[in-house]
């Protein structure tokens, strides 16, 4: 099966001159497919952090220390009214060249974070900077009555908390958390520019050597779409098995 | 039992609130003061921070402050090129993105099946590769008719951050035509407009006002995003940053020109977000 | 008969409005009191004082011995005796009929949970629910969630039962389950205190009539004395405008 597809792009290739690399030659399918996985591996790590640094920040605005909420409204503003991109050499040139370096495996000195690892952190920082917003909003969304109604059977702060604020929360933000995700998926490109060897990033090592731009381009355009097809499918799962029935939030 | 007077109001007292401000309160005008006071504060830190670190190394032969001021106006004169490219992108993408979002909603199945893709399309794909779709694919020149017109980068990467402007615009027409009611474009029927009439003149200047604020929040991820021209080799305030840190070769002020840099667009974006959350919630108490 | 329930000269103020003035009441175990009065007369912030969702600014609030103005109320304490039920229920959307009446025994209480499911049970079928054990409140008409929340009160087992405005959201037809449920605990022995505009409930029902305007008890007596034989004008003049 793979060989037949393999050779029907080769004589696609040989024939019509459309050259799909990627699909016949070894070399540069190993190079592609292990562009998606760091960029599967950058999203999902992005994902999960993005969603700490938010829950986090949320818990923080609520604090009753005025510093707290101060700093994180600042850092929410910060991170969301600058360009990802010039976050990312911040922390990639200015921030790692604060830091120690470590001595590898090899005896040569390597800083304490790689350039993936920067990618995660920045892009996990800009995408938080909008999750906080987006729980913040979903937990003031829920109606006061639902509170008081909780505290009226004898729950103590947290219990409310945990047992009705965040579970009806969360349901009104899973859209707008949905959407940033995506975003966020999408930001994981510009790693490219620190050297990530992400999906973008092989590919373009793909079509410099195979000289083809514009097959790799719409690969790449149709592979993004695809990953954001099955983020929002999963979402959407998610959204769906979390539904109660009779409740539009 | 005899019914009772409805009264559903509530019956629990509450202090009068005053109505709410339609302009961004005092408050608020002094918490983002504050805000703008922190920001420049962590930026002094940081130049503190490199002073301290470069102390530590060999003795520059320059303050930081000075390196940064002799380079400023060159980075600035880069920023305002961002700036100038995000205008135009916007311009671009408005028009198009217009023109899509009304064939979202066209009667004729092949333009709005077709519209609906091309928006979801370049919605979903990546800026950064769009951006490269159009530097590597548009053609060094256009011919139209004898004419030979050159294609520059700076144009083609309008071009390319225009894309998913147009298909992000297609989504805040859509959605804006789609808030409104229903009854109105049967109201407007049964006075016999026709159905351009009824768009242009009924539903499109309501749905404007409901437009404007996503709109502006999508003109200032565009300006963020122009800083991807530098990837594609295009001289931005980017650009300049890295090339005045290359010419004066020196760890300790990384931290600082970042930092100016994000300032700037920080400068520039945050009252154009704050100026969309007015008016967000000027249109939500409207209607 | 004993006061359950001993209320001495609250105040209270949102800032610099008055919303009660000089309230004092006793309501003994077992009674039902019903509170009337016009809109904003404070009838709903006096309930939510006795289960201290709402601080009192003076005054003196005795619960079984317990004192509801003291900066250590033992909350917990106060509100396992004393159940609420809201106008607008109030139930929470995400959990099931049963969930949301076993819930707060299981958290709060730390009751085992198969004994709150099964009392979960019992107090569904006392409010004619059995059949909707496993609905979603959306899925269930005011009239049952407002049940539901009478039930969820009372798996708390209290000692007394405030119910605020209770009916004022429901239509005449669903009204009437919600009123006969209220009926049935009190002719049980249950101490209940109500907030109504159903003045012909509160003349079924009712042991003590309080009539209230401007945050004062401008009248209070049996059902006769303040539905038949009011002396204050102004209760005669409100009673007019809703009889």
């Amino acid at each position: 099966m793979m060989d037949a597809i393999a050779h029907w792009f080769k004589w696609l290739s040989n024939q019509h001159g459309i050259n799909y690399s990627v699909f016949f030659d070894n070399y540069d399918q190993t190079l592609f497919l292990k562009g998606l996985k760091t960029t599967i591996i950058l999203s999902l790590a992005c994902i999960a952090l993005s969603i700490l640094v938010g829950l986090i920040g949320a818990w923080l605005q609520g604090s009753r220390i005025r510093a707290a909420r101060v700093g994180t409204a600042m850092f929410v503003q910060f991170f969301r009214n600058t360009p990802p991109l010039v976050q990312l050499a911040f922390f990639y040139y200015a921030v790692s060249a604060l830091l120690p370096t470590v001595t590898d495996s090899f005896g040569a000195q390597t800083p304490l974070i790689n350039n993936l690892g920067w990618a995660i952190i920045s892009f996990s920082l800009f995408a938080g900077a909008f999750n906080i917003e987006i729980f913040r909003s979903g937990i003031e969304a829920v109606p006061s009555a639902m509170t008081e109604a909780a505290e009226s059977l004898g729950y103590t702060r947290f219990q409310i908390y945990r047992i009705v604020v965040i579970p009806i929360a969360f349901r009104i933000c899973l859209p707008s958390l949905g959407n940033n995700l995506v975003n966020l998926v999408k930001t994981t490109t510009l790693a490219y520019a620190i050297g990530v060897p992400e999906l973008l990033y092989a590919s373009a090592q793909i079509w410099s050597e195979a000289m083809n731009v514009r097959e790799m381009m719409v690969l790449l355009l149709i592979t993004y779409v695809a990953l954001v097809a099955i983020l929002v499918a999963v979402m959407q799962r998610w959204e769906k098995s979390l539904r109660v029935p009779g409740y539009v939030s | 039992m005899r019914p009772v007077q409805s009264s559903s109001l509530p019956v629990l007292l509450t202090p009068n609130r005053t109505a709410r401000d339609p302009l961004p309160s005092l408050t608020a005008i002094i918490q983002s003061r504050l805000l703008f006071v922190s920001l420049l504060g962590t930026f002094f830190i940081s130049c503190g921070i490199s002073a301290a670190y470069s102390a530590a190394g060999a003795q520059p032969s320059l303050s930081i402050l000075d390196v940064l001021l002799k380079w400023a106006p060159l980075v600035f004169g880069g920023f305002l090129f961002n700036i100038a490219v995000s205008i135009a992108s916007m311009a671009l993408g408005t028009a198009s993105g217009l023109l899509l979002g009304l064939g979202q909603i066209s009667p004729s199945r092949p333009i709005s099946k077709t519209s609906w893709f091309l928006t979801q399309f370049f919605r979903n794909s990546p800026w950064l590769v769009l951006l490269f779709f159009a530097m590597f694919l548009l053609p060094f020149d256009l011919k139209i008719g004898s004419v030979t017109v050159p294609l520059p980068a700076w144009f083609k990467a309008i071009i390319g951050l225009a894309l998913p402007v147009m298909a992000n615009v297609a989504e805040i027409v859509r959605g804006g035509i789609k808030s409104i009611p229903l009854s109105q474009w049967e109201s407007a029927e049964s006075l016999a407009f026709s159905r351009r009439q009824i768009l242009w003149q009924i539903i499109l200047p309501q749905a404007f006002k409901r437009m404007i604020p996503p709109w502006m929040n999508l003109y200032a991820i565009l300006t963020m995003a122009t800083t991807l021209i530098s990837v594609v080799g295009i001289q931005d305030s980017m650009t300049l940053t890295k090339a005045a840190l290359v010419a004066e070769g020196r760890l300790d002020l990384y931290l600082p020109f970042y930092m100016m840099l994000l300032l700037m667009f920080f400068a520039y974006c945050y009252p154009i977000a704050r100026l969309t959350q007015s008016l967000e919630s000027r249109v939500a108490v409207k209607f | 008969m004993q006061p359950l329930i001993t209320i001495s000269h609250v105040e209270k103020s949102f800032g610099t409005m008055p919303v009660l003035r000089d309230i004092s009441m006793t309501i003994a175990k077992g009674e039902c009191a019903c509170i009337i009065g016009p809109s904003g007369s404070g009838k709903s912030t006096l309930l939510r004082c006795i289960n201290g969702l709402v601080p009192v600014t003076s005054g003196s609030i005795l619960v079984d011995s317990i004192e509801v103005n003291d900066p250590h109320l033992d909350k917990l304490a106060l509100r396992r005796k004393v159940g609420i039920v809201f106008q607008q229920y109030n139930l929470f959307p995400h959990k099931t009929a049963i969930q949301n009446i076993a819930m707060a025994p299981i958290h709060v209480l730390n009751r085992p949970k198969d004994e709150a499911y099964e009392n979960a049970r019992r107090l569904l079928a006392k409010v004619k629910l059995s059949e909707k054990a496993d609905a979603y409140p959306g899925e269930l008409s005011g009239g049952q969630q407002q049940r539901v929340a009478i039930a969820r009160s009372l798996a708390m087992n209290p000692m007394v039962m405030l119910f605020d405005e209770v009916t004022a959201a429901l239509d005449p037809e669903t009204k009437k389950e919600v009123l006969f449920t209220i009926r049935d605990l009190a002719a049980e022995g249950m101490t209940c205190v109500l907030v109504t505009h159903e003045m012909g409930f509160a003349s079924e029902v009712a042991d003590h009539v309080y009539f209230t305007d401007g945050g004062r008890i401008v009248e209070a007596g049996t059902p006769t004395e303040i539905f038949k034989a009011a002396r204050n004008e102004r209760t005669r003049a409100f009673l007019s405008q809703v009889l």
